[in-house]
């Protein structure tokens, strides 16, 4: 690019403190030093996530494993979603360049043109990763499986939907004979994911026995349900919590005694599904804490990207950078921006891929 | 009060039609460059797994990649290619030495808390 440390001064102006050793304007210079300290807090917080991985001898979870799910298609999509959420930021940082080189001709339509585009990446990643971590925080339908030897196992397979709940027992609101289905009236009526809830509850509690369990109410049902497909246990970890040298795969009739055995012994903790700061399904609970730290920050800072963006987008709009002479201030916006994008790059390697 | 006698730098970055375009075309070629490396990352993601003996090789392949997406970034995106040696490298060597830094001592003493968890019990 044209201009860069080619401004010829005269000595007057070399001495007389007029000129940046660095050629560049101090605001400009401001932000990169303000880009160096926050990238040294992602680094250390990367560095942090990368020790306690090596301090323990717990089973740390596999990217593809975790994220394998995609909107509206279920799972068995290792890795595709984290990919489309890494593409949405690339295209956002592309097209906030292409506002700075339109500033860089004082194309003002230009300008416009591509804040809009970047501004509206932004709130589509944004709604990505809400839905990531409304998917991390709910998990999957079968959630992890401790076994009757105290190993832990995270499940993988095709739930088998459930078709109604027989009330075995009166509570406060179901009566002793009905039957709860989709096809139910008032409030017998439940889909199959609404029934799922009630049963994750229950489970997650220990309340489940003999293939019954517990609603809110105090009543107890008794399930019917699809069969399960391809139920398959990875058992990762010991009974004390130690990896396990080779991961055991259990399939078939077996898996199905175990998981559903474990269901039904009404422990509570055999089940964990999802993740909350304390425990998770993935992994050691420490897993859960860093990734709602690091990529809760890291979205922080793409939200107040986003809403820099729009500031200075209005900035634009009534001509204030125009009347400058030059449209720095999209710039430097434009230097935090592709900064959120240099972290997730990050991110997505050792969160996802390694 | 505004002074007038200091440079404005901020006008140095102003470019023609003509070079506009040239820098167009190299926004759209690192673009190209940086889907393109995503999308092999994910696919030997998908297909070779951790429990592989070339483990160790694809890691050191996923982080030379990131470290070049990063590279992309920060001297094409964010220009910083294009402005004085001196500012970059004022930026970029002081971040990277601490950083390196701090990889080497943080993994070098997870590995020995490791081992004696592992030797000790934990």
């Amino acid at each position: 690019m044209a201009g860069h440390g080619t401004t010829h001064v005269d000595a007057g102006s070399l001495w007389g403190g007029k000129v940046s050793p660095f050629s560049a304007s101090y605001g400009k210079l401001m932000m990169w030093f303000f880009l160096v300290s926050d990238a040294l807090t992602f680094g250390g917080l990367l560095v942090a996530y990368g020790y306690t991985r090596h301090t323990t001898d717990s089973a740390w979870p596999i990217g593809e494993e975790t994220f394998d799910s995609l909107p509206f298609l279920g799972h068995g999509y290792p890795l595709m979603y984290v990919a489309l959420m890494t593409f949405i930021l690339i295209v956002s940082s592309v097209t906030m360049v292409l506002a700075v080189e339109a500033g860089h001709r004082m194309d003002k339509k230009g300008v416009i043109k591509w804040m809009i585009a970047t501004i509206i990446g932004g709130f589509f990643f944004l709604g990505s990763q809400a839905w990531e971590w409304s998917h991390f925080i709910h998990g999957s339908h079968f959630g992890s499986v401790e076994l009757n030897d105290g190993s832990r196992a995270i499940v993988k397979g095709h739930f088998g939907e459930f078709e109604s709940l027989t009330v075995v027992e009166s509570g406060k609101e179901f009566k002793e004979g009905k039957t709860i289905s989709p096809a139910g009236k008032g409030h017998y009526k439940m889909d199959a994911e609404e029934m799922f809830h009630h049963f994750r509850h229950a489970a997650m509690n220990g309340h489940v026995h003999d293939n019954q369990f517990t609603l809110h109410d105090g009543s107890v049902v008794k399930w019917k349900r699809h069969a399960d497909e391809h139920l398959t246990l990875l058992v990762k970890t010991d009974g004390t919590g130690k990896a396990l040298e080779k991961v055991t795969k259990i399939e078939g009739k077996k898996a199905e005694e175990a998981y559903w055995g474990a269901v039904n012994s009404g422990k509570k903790g055999r089940i964990i599904y999802g993740a909350d700061l304390s425990s998770n399904e993935y992994g050691p609970s420490q897993y859960g804490q860093f990734f709602f730290f690091i990529t809760g920050f890291h979205g922080f800072h793409v939200f107040s990207g986003v809403i820099i963006n729009i500031l200075i987008f209005f900035g634009v709009l009534r001509g204030t950078y125009h009347r400058r002479g030059h449209y720095e201030m999209v710039e430097k916006t434009g230097l935090y921006w592709h900064f959120v994008d240099l972290v997730w790059v990050f991110v997505f390697t050792f969160f996802y891929l390694v | 009060m505004e002074r007038d006698d200091i440079i404005e730098y901020s006008l140095d970055t102003h470019h023609s039609e003509e070079q506009g375009k040239k820098v167009r075309r190299k926004i759209w070629l690192v673009t190209a460059i940086l889907t393109v490396i995503t999308a092999f990352e994910v696919g030997v993601g998908m297909t070779i797994h951790q429990d592989s003996p070339y483990w160790w090789i694809v890691k050191l392949i996923f982080i030379a990649l990131t470290l070049l997406k990063a590279g992309y970034i920060v001297l094409v995106f964010m220009h910083l290619g294009d402005e004085r040696k001196v500012l970059k490298y004022f930026i970029l060597v002081p971040y990277a030495l601490f950083i390196i830094y701090l990889i080497f001592i943080a993994l070098t003493e997870a590995l020995a808390i490791n081992s004696i968890w592992e030797t000790y019990g934990g």
